[in-house]
């Protein structure tokens, strides 16, 4: 089912209306909504278990979920991972996800496969901005670092030229300053006109990259809040013993 | 340049098939086993091996290639080539029937389902007499016949068989190099990670099904053409068996694990014929002794030498 609103012009990057998922008899996430617009980087905050990753996973389909979603206003709802891909939704999973046996080549070339006659272009580009992976090329990705491993996950995503990125938890068993850096790339790409959705727990990080909050507790949105709106960090620890 | 690791195993199983030649008819048969099931190996390894699912039930689509081949030929008088390329289609077609929702399944699920496919066929090849002539068998199939020319001996037979075992690994490297291959080996790696990068997994892995089910069916003719009979329990849980210990002993996911597994499991228990009623013992023992010390499989210690070899240069 897709089709286009009439507003097409003034509908954000994604709009996700009621989305919910379940895993068996457990309700994840319940009933959720929540909007990237164009050009934004948006962070969804909370404390372990709270659905966080959930979400991303329910907005790209790789759990089975309910709800609209919708993208530049057309209704992508129907759609599985794979075209969501295609339409330009591209999720960094949490832990990864990458082949550890396979090289840094390898692993930017198979993330390439939507843009077959773009591989080197693209590569060139990742290359910009993580210069680190040039070095590591003929490496497995197993034998990187954790710091060059979310780099490789960051630079293989972004060789399917998204327009919308989600990473869960791209900052998960860095170092502070390793952590700092990648977040600072994120900066980086949506400047050059990415929209980034963003799952965090360390706020403080995820705070100083986005426009907009959402926090989630015990799967459902509790708050939504613009960055400069938080006065202090001890704002958000009510939501998070909501 | 061809890489000394291409050319070393076309070079080996050259030499070996000199041998065979030299040896007689006896050594000739075997090493034509050797490459049918090459072939068949091949096939799954592609599925299994660089898409990384499981499939129990190839036998079925050999027998569709056995039987298919040695009625066309025998009863309606047609050649070994149009029978083999018709009974590839059959085949691949019965493979995308039976692999769309079959596919849908994962891991133990997937390996029962393709394990029970392979037993229905096999129960239909012994109960549709009229048409397979149940136990009994099939006989009167013609030797293979290429371009006309019909290869009436076994040892013109054994060529054939080699030269059309390297076809099929070649082509199955040269898709495994392909964009389709990347994907697969991206399925194989994680399913979750191929879909989050845009890759369609179903539609993959169906085609890499019915690519193994083609290798099988091709298996399956040559083998009616080499042996000029067929009979149920070729296609039996023995192949299943046998086909699995020849892709591990040889190293499934790599190019000439299929060739080299074919190859010792077909020879090895000949080799081992003089211990009489140890043989089996010495058999099994030794694939035990491999499976352990290489356990990546024989073509699998090829990429451990060259590993060893760079981290020497590193360390140098």
């Amino acid at each position: 089912m897709t089709g286009r609103n009439t507003a097409a012009e003034a509908d954000p990057l994604l709009r996700a209306e009621d989305v919910s998922a379940r895993y068996g008899h457990v309700q994840a996430l319940q009933p959720t909504s929540l909007v990237v617009a164009e050009g934004e980087i948006v962070t969804v905050l909370g404390p372990n278990g709270a659905g966080k990753s959930t979400l991303l996973r329910a907005l790209t389909r790789l759990v089975a979920g309910r709800g609209r979603i919708y993208f530049r206003g057309e209704d992508v709802s129907g759609l599985p991972t794979h075209k969501l891909a295609r339409r330009g939704i591209v999720m960094v999973q949490e832990g990864r996800g990458l082949f550890p046996q396979m090289s840094v080549r390898e692993n930017l070339v198979i993330g390439g496969y939507l843009q077959p006659g773009e591989v080197d272009a693209q590569m060139k580009a990742v290359f910009e901005l993580f210069p680190r992976l040039r070095e590591r090329l003929d490496q497995t990705a197993g034998s990187l670092s954790g710091g060059e491993q979310q780099m490789l996950a960051i630079g293989r995503a972004l060789m399917a030229k998204p327009q919308l990125l989600m990473l869960d938890e791209p900052s998960l068993g860095l170092a502070p300053r390793v952590a700092g850096e990648i977040l600072s790339t994120l900066g980086e790409l949506n400047r050059r006109g990415i929209g980034i959705l963003l799952v965090e727990q360390k706020a403080p990080l995820a705070l100083k990259l986005a426009q907009r909050v959402y926090v989630i507790s015990l799967g459902r949105i509790v708050a939504e809040l613009k960055t400069d709106e938080i006065a202090s960090y001890h704002d958000l620890a009510r939501y998070y013993l909501h | 340049m061809i890489p000394w690791r291409t050319l070393l195993p076309i070079a080996a199983a050259i030499v070996l098939t000199g041998i065979g030649l030299l040896s007689g008819s006896y050594a000739v048969t075997v090493l034509g086993f050797a490459f049918i099931y090459t072939i068949f190996c091949t096939g799954l390894n592609f599925f299994m091996g660089y898409t990384g699912q499981a499939s129990f039930g190839q036998s079925a689509f050999a027998a569709i290639g056995g039987y298919g081949s040695a009625i066309l030929c025998a009863d309606y008088g047609w050649g070994p080539l149009p029978a083999l390329i018709v009974t590839m289609v059959i085949s691949g077609i019965a493979a995308l029937l039976v692999g769309y929702p079959t596919l849908r399944l994962r891991g133990h699920y997937l390996a029962m389902a393709t394990f029970a496919l392979g037993l229905i066929v096999y129960e239909i090849s012994i109960e549709w007499t009229s048409l397979t002539q149940g136990y009994m068998g099939y006989s009167g199939v013609p030797p293979l016949s290429l371009l006309g020319y019909e290869l009436g001996t076994v040892e013109q037979q054994l060529v054939a068989l080699l030269v059309l075992a390297l076809f099929g690994i070649f082509i199955s490297n040269r898709l495994r190099q392909s964009r389709f291959g990347r994907a697969l080996a991206a399925i194989a790696g994680s399913e979750a990670a191929a879909r989050a990068l845009g890759i369609d997994i179903a539609r993959c892995k169906l085609i890499a099904f019915v690519i193994a089910a083609l290798y099988a069916s091709a298996a399956g003719s040559l083998f009616a053409h080499f042996v000029g009979f067929i009979s149920p329990e070729v296609f039996g849980v023995t192949m299943v068996v046998q086909s699995f210990a020849m892709l591990y002993l040889g190293g499934i996911g790599t190019t000439w694990g299929p060739m080299i597994g074919a190859i010792i499991v077909s020879i090895l228990p000949e080799a081992l014929r003089g211990l009489q009623e140890m043989q089996d013992i010495a058999y099994t023992a030794i694939l035990i002794f491999i499976l352990i010390f290489a356990p990546r499989g024989l073509a699998g210690l090829s990429s451990l030498f060259a590993r060893g070899k760079s981290r020497k240069l590193e360390e140098a």
